[in-house]
């Protein structure tokens, strides 16, 4: 079923309110991945506010969907969705990195009620949400297993064999979704190591592979339905998406991949995502 | 005396234990036939999952199916089972302590035929280094059962290094198996001996000489190289005139480095006796490449002598 205007104004005002939350814990003069955090906010509140099956006050509960957060640097994204679902009070969220906090500059799973698995090694969490997944078809569970990774983290090889594994393994609980802003640590990947095609090889690796605005909450959350209903194989959904999106001043740029913001540039950021 | 092949007490204990706990499972990559899980496809081919020639995807997807309640054995040959994801080890499982149990199969240089590539010698240094991780290198056939048996039952990632060839039995069904906790194979009052895997074999044989010479050697299994409990290993030197440590592993990071550890500020004399630093290579039996190394009884008798002289 489409999204109505209303549930897409809903989606609208609580990306926005992610993408705060991101901004205002990385802080003025302090380095944090804001770009490939802003890139996958609309992805992680179409899933965490209208696809996943999940109870924020029983986060182990077994009938949930599972989310893996494979490219884990982009951590802050994933503490603003949980926050905003009510995984951890959002007082929590001033503490990241500081010593002792539960938010670590990587994803902790015994340390933050909602994580999965802890990732950061990049290319290992597809692995990990392979073995969610078969898991699931043991146990005939009906959860499903979605994991996001990073364009520039699939030059990992192991990424490679993982994608091998799913399709063998008929694992068509298993969404990956590939959020494709074009952009690595050092620069556009076109310009510094180009692994595409991406189409083209998941498809060859027996994927269905769906292809999303990973900022339009109604072709995200339509190619989300199509991957539920896909049965026999996995799918990928290659989110077209931009780096820094909705920071004006950091989209496209790899300067904002681990960059710091000025007190300018801050007040300014946190100025347009004022509700 | 029996022999037994530690590969096959492998192969059989999973499928024996399987059939009381419906939480293992078992992934292989592609050397099924060598680690002997074999015998757990042809019994459970449904929790059986051949990975493909992909060490890395295996031990991650592990992970996954651990953090789902599952008990996963990952396998491999001890080299890459511990180098080739050494990474994936540390990072999917080890930091978040989960329940992975990972199997260092044709370990040291049992694998004496396949050279340098094959060996695994520094897997002990490489597993014990990691927080939350359990190493365990069972002696025999019978210890081997229940390392496997205490692995299940220990909630965390645990490593458990494997001979390739046939081991003479040197427990016995009834003896215990604690892990963390070194065993007494034989008593002896002169010196002791800590050696761990098939040198325990070779430590016994050089006891049984050093007796004819009036010397009495104890020696010590320590299949437990993490935790290893330190009072026991104290408790185990005291009062000996000297102490000798014997691994079929690299001298950096084994039992030697365990035991001189903690007899730190001792003033009994140790020899360490160990792959002095360097790679492996071809042979045509086991115990050619084993005496090329000096990890033989030959040598644990060489060093008591230098020390009582």
């Amino acid at each position: 079923m489409p999204l109505s205007e209303k549930q897409i104004k809903d989606l609208e005002l609580t990306s926005r309110n992610l993408r705060r939350k991101i901004i205002t814990m990385i802080g003025p003069d302090n380095p944090g991945h804001l770009g490939g955090s802003c890139s996958i906010a609309d992805i992680l509140t179409v899933l965490y506010f209208n696809r996943m099956r999940h109870k924020p006050s029983d986060p182990k509960w077994p009938g949930r969907d599972r989310f893996i957060l494979s490219k884990g640097h982009a951590a802050l994204g994933l503490y603003s969705v949980l926050s905003e679902c009510g995984y951890f009070p959002e007082e929590e969220l001033a503490t990241i990195k500081q010593l002792g906090s539960i938010l670590q500059g990587h994803p902790d799973m015994l340390k933050v009620p909602g994580i999965e698995a802890n990732t950061g090694s990049l290319g290992q969490g597809l692995s990990i949400a392979c073995g969610i997944a078969l898991a699931g078809k043991l146990d005939k569970m009906d959860y499903r297993v979605y994991c996001v990774m990073g364009d520039g983290e699939i030059d990992e090889g192991q990424i490679w064999e993982a994608s091998m594994a799913a399709s063998y393994y008929k694992l068509d609980n298993l969404t990956a979704i590939l959020d494709k802003n074009k952009v690595m640590a050092t620069g556009p990947i076109t310009e510094r190591f180009d692994s595409n095609p991406h189409k083209e090889k998941w498809l060859a690796n027996n994927w269905l592979v769906i292809e999303a605005d990973g900022h339009n909450f109604t072709d995200i959350d339509n190619a989300l339905e199509e991957a539920a209903s896909n049965t026999g194989k996995p799918t990928l959904i290659i989110a077209h998406t931009v780096k820094g999106k909705g920071i004006p001043f950091a989209e496209g740029k790899a300067a904002f991949h681990n960059g710091i913001m000025n007190k300018e540039q801050y007040q300014e950021a946190l100025a347009l995502l004022k509700i | 005396m029996g022999k037994q092949n530690c590969r096959i007490v492998y192969g059989k204990t999973l499928v024996e234990l399987r059939s009381s706990n419906n939480r293992i499972v078992v992934l292989e990559a592609d050397l099924g036939k060598s680690t002997m899980t074999s015998l757990f496809q042809e019994a459970f081919p449904e929790r059986y999952f051949e990975m493909g020639i992909a060490e890395q995807n295996m031990v991650s997807t592990a992970a996954g199916l651990a953090i789902s309640g599952k008990i996963p054995f990952v396998n491999s040959f001890a080299v890459f089972s511990t180098g080739r994801v050494y990474d994936q080890i540390r990072q999917s499982i080890c930091i978040g302590k989960v329940n992975v149990k990972i199997m260092g199969s044709s370990c040291g240089l049992s694998d004496f035929s396949d050279g340098a590539t094959h060996q695994g010698i520094e897997d002990i240094a490489l597993m014990r280094v990691l927080p939350n991780m359990t190493v365990l290198a069972p002696v025999d056939g019978y210890e081997t059962k229940k390392a496997i048996e205490a692995a299940i039952d220990y909630e965390g990632p645990v490593y458990i290094r494997l001979n390739r060839n046939e081991i003479p039995d040197m427990t016995s069904e009834s003896d215990k198996f604690l892990i963390g906790i070194p065993s007494v194979i034989r008593q002896g009052n002169d010196l002791t001996v800590f050696a761990n895997g098939y040198m325990v074999w070779e430590a016994l044989k050089a006891a049984t000489t050093l007796e004819k010479e009036g010397i009495s050697i104890r020696v010590v299994n320590v299949s437990s190289l993490k935790p290893v409990n330190e009072n026991a290993v104290k408790d185990l030197s005291s009062g000996m005139k000297g102490i000798i440590t014997v691994e079929e592993h690299s001298i950096i990071g084994g039992i030697g480095s365990i035991i001189t550890f903690i007899l730190k500020g001792w003033s009994v004399p140790i020899e360490c006796i160990a792959i002095n630093d360097q790679f492996g290579q071809s042979a045509l039996s086991y115990e050619s490449l084993l005496g090329y190394y000096h990890l033989n009884e030959e040598e644990i008798v060489k060093r008591v002598m230098r020390i009582l002289k």
